[in-house]
């Protein structure tokens, strides 16, 4: 039965034309299909990165796919962004953000969704889809309150945080702003992917007299890297890019401010700044670009293969 | 720009990079072993809390109560005086041009199926087709490329996409460029009211375009990691069998990732449902292009009407409602299977 089945499809396209024909044509109707859509996809972007290289009078003047006639290319652009005073300790106060408050929503998350996936607790289900629901609240909705509690409950302003010489506390409260925004989306994710893990394997493991904690550093983290993964990259980003949550809850001091709300004054402040706009998207996208290229080699198949036995 | 200063606050980095972890690791490890101290039936009692716990407590701070205010306040006007159903019945006025009517048609219709069905479709078509080429990262980057760029950024890219200069003079948006190239009069994408006042499909589209351009990366990139997530001997032995391409896809490939195709299209429906950056950026919902976020953010901050600001996000939340009930049913039936 194999075999016949096997042979069918050959026989179909003997009839139209020569197998190799066929054949080929698919291949580079494949290559002609990725190229193609991943081309047009890229246009916008790379309209955005001809634009920064070009002298912002001409932007407005021409389309940016004139570029080359006459030639106009110009670093006064990256330059001016730059030259930007604070812009390293923005650098690395962005950095000082974005780690926390993607290691602790994720970690946390990954708690969270292994009881929800494995573990047995009243209303679970509940909690769970009220958990989900929570993904649909609007952020905005969230600022005044919560503000007005760390300020006036917890007494937690940049100033008296700053005042206590603890480093990294002045971060503190954005860190967990982030990690409570972040959190649905993260025990979401990763619950339905623990949800999908073949149920022998922890069987096997508990008949082995494994613990709680083995079971879930030593299996079902190694088993679900590339749902991690993805959500680092998300998490990750999502911080690196966010102005609204950092202006709210740190404000703009130099000495806390993330790269954003320094790049969000610069072209404001100065007015006529849309001009940095272009470089300054460009000189931000740097980094989740970098953590998305490195995070990528775990995207591969196979981890699951050979998990379970017979 | 000197980098130097990335060095220089050595015990900030410490505590932030190696303290952060260490917390979160030293709190599960000594909730189990609290938890191994107790009586045997408690254990699986107690357990699922100590997971669950940090979770629920930061969620509960940041999203339930803030929530829950909402929905008090969306029954009150400023002073807090008891106003019953008026902020509700403010928004839903006029039908169908007046109060949210245009932001829920928005976000209700326009977004929620065109956002998610493109943006679902687009993301499972290129992680199939980039997993059979060997350039598959190279082009994955460039997808996901959008993703990094920040909202404001996003936002600004698409209003030169769509930049409109009369006929006869350049055309600096590449998308008119494109349209007058064919000999067509240049478009106002982003105040188009085609077909109709009533039904301004064109210019909502271009905003969603905008949006779904910004997003797809991130369907791309988990339904990538569940195709991953496929055993390679399941698709060999489907071929060997001698199946096509398309039902090796149709039989195999979609049943496998139907779960997680559920998890990202709840998600893209939230998304969709609380749209905010790219209308905020392009249009600030002017032009019939009004969406439930951004309509509560103007009342919240603009207009500073708290009642009519929570009535509209109570609206929103309602809105979510059908989607929590097909999740439910979803994951039932995974625990039916087990």
């Amino acid at each position: 039965m194999t075999v016949a089945a096997a042979a069918q499809p050959s026989a179909v396209a003997a009839r139209f034309s020569p197998g190799w024909i066929s054949q080929l044509l698919q291949r580079y109707i494949l290559h002609i299909v990725v190229i193609g859509l991943t081309v047009g996809w890229t246009l916008p972007t790379i309209g955005l990165l001809v634009s920064s290289f070009r002298p912002f009078a001409l932007t407005k003047t021409s389309g940016w796919w004139t570029v080359l006639t006459p030639l106009q290319f110009t670093f006064q652009n990256y330059t001016d962004v730059l030259a930007q005073s604070n812009l390293g300790q923005a650098f690395f106060n962005s950095f000082m953000v974005s780690i926390p408050a993607t290691v602790i929503p994720v970690t946390i998350g990954a708690f969270a969704a292994y009881a929800f996936a494995w573990m047995k607790f009243p209303a679970r289900n509940w909690i769970f889809l009220a958990l989900v629901g929570l993904l649909a609240v609007p952020l905005q909705l969230t600022f005044i309150p919560v503000l007005s509690f760390y300020v006036n409950q917890l007494h937690w302003t940049t100033s008296n945080l700053e005042a206590t010489g603890i480093p990294g506390l002045p971060w503190v409260p954005l860190w967990l702003a982030h990690a409570g925004y972040g959190l649905p989306f993260s025990i979401y994710l990763l619950a339905n992917f623990f949800r999908a893990l073949p149920s022998d394997l922890f069987e096997s493991a508990e008949i082995d007299g494994a613990g709680t904690l083995t079971v879930f550093f030593r299996i079902i983290l190694p088993l679900s890297v590339p749902a991690i993964a993805s959500l680092v990259i998300f998490q990750f980003l999502w911080v690196w890019n966010d102005l609204l949550v950092a202006l709210i809850y740190v404000g703009g001091a130099p000495e806390v401010a993330p790269l954003t709300v320094n790049l969000a004054d610069l072209t404001t402040s100065l007015g006529q700044g849309s001009n940095l706009l272009t470089s300054a998207a460009f000189f931000s996208m740097v980094v989740p670009l970098i953590v998305f290229l490195s995070l990528q080699r775990y995207f591969v198949r196979g981890i699951l293969a050979g998990s379970v036995k017979g | 720009m000197d980098f130097s200063v990335l060095l220089q606050d050595i015990p900030t980095l410490l505590v932030v990079i190696l303290g952060v972890p260490a917390i979160l690791a030293a709190y599960i490890v000594g909730g189990e072993f609290l938890v191994r101290r107790l009586p045997d039936k408690n254990r699986p009692q107690v357990r699922p809390w100590i997971w669950v716990g940090p979770a629920l407590i930061l969620v509960t701070g940041y999203l339930l109560l803030p929530a829950l205010g909402t929905i008090q306040q969306s029954f009150q006007n400023n002073e807090g005086v008891w106003v019953g159903f008026n902020n509700y019945a403010s928004q839903f006025a006029d039908f169908p041009t007046g109060g949210a009517w245009i932001a829920i048609r928005n976000n209700v219709i326009f977004w929620l199926i065109f956002y998610t069905l493109f943006t679902l479709a687009f993301g499972l078509v290129l992680a199939v087709l980039f997993d059979r080429v060997r350039y598959e990262s190279a082009v994955k980057s460039l997808i996901f490329m959008p993703m990094a760029i920040s909202s404001v950024a996003l936002g600004i890219i698409w209003i030169f996409m769509y930049s409109y200069a009369p006929p006869g003079e350049t055309q600096i948006g590449t998308l008119n460029a494109i349209v007058t190239f064919f000999h067509h009069d240049p478009v106002v994408w982003l105040q188009d009211q085609w077909p109709s006042e009533n039904f301004n499909l064109l210019n909502n589209l271009a905003l969603i375009g905008a949006a779904i351009w910004g997003i797809t990366g991130f369907a791309m990139v988990i339904l990538s990691a569940a195709l991953k997530g496929i055993p390679g001997e399941l698709l060999e032995a489907a071929r060997v069998d001698g199946a096509g391409e398309f039902t090796v896809f149709q039989r195999v490939i979609f049943p496998l990732m139907m779960p997680t195709i559920v998890v990202v299209g709840t998600t893209l429906v939230i998304f969709a449902l609380k749209a905010f950056d790219v209308v905020y950026v392009m249009t600030s919902g002017n032009y019939n292009t009004d969406v439930l976020a951004f309509r509560m953010y103007h009342q919240l901050y603009t207009a500073g009407n708290n009642g009519h600001a929570s009535a509209v996000a109570v609206i929103l939340l309602i809105a979510v409602v059908p989607v929590l009930i097909f999740n439910l049913r979803q994951f039932r039936a995974v625990e039916a299977r087990r």
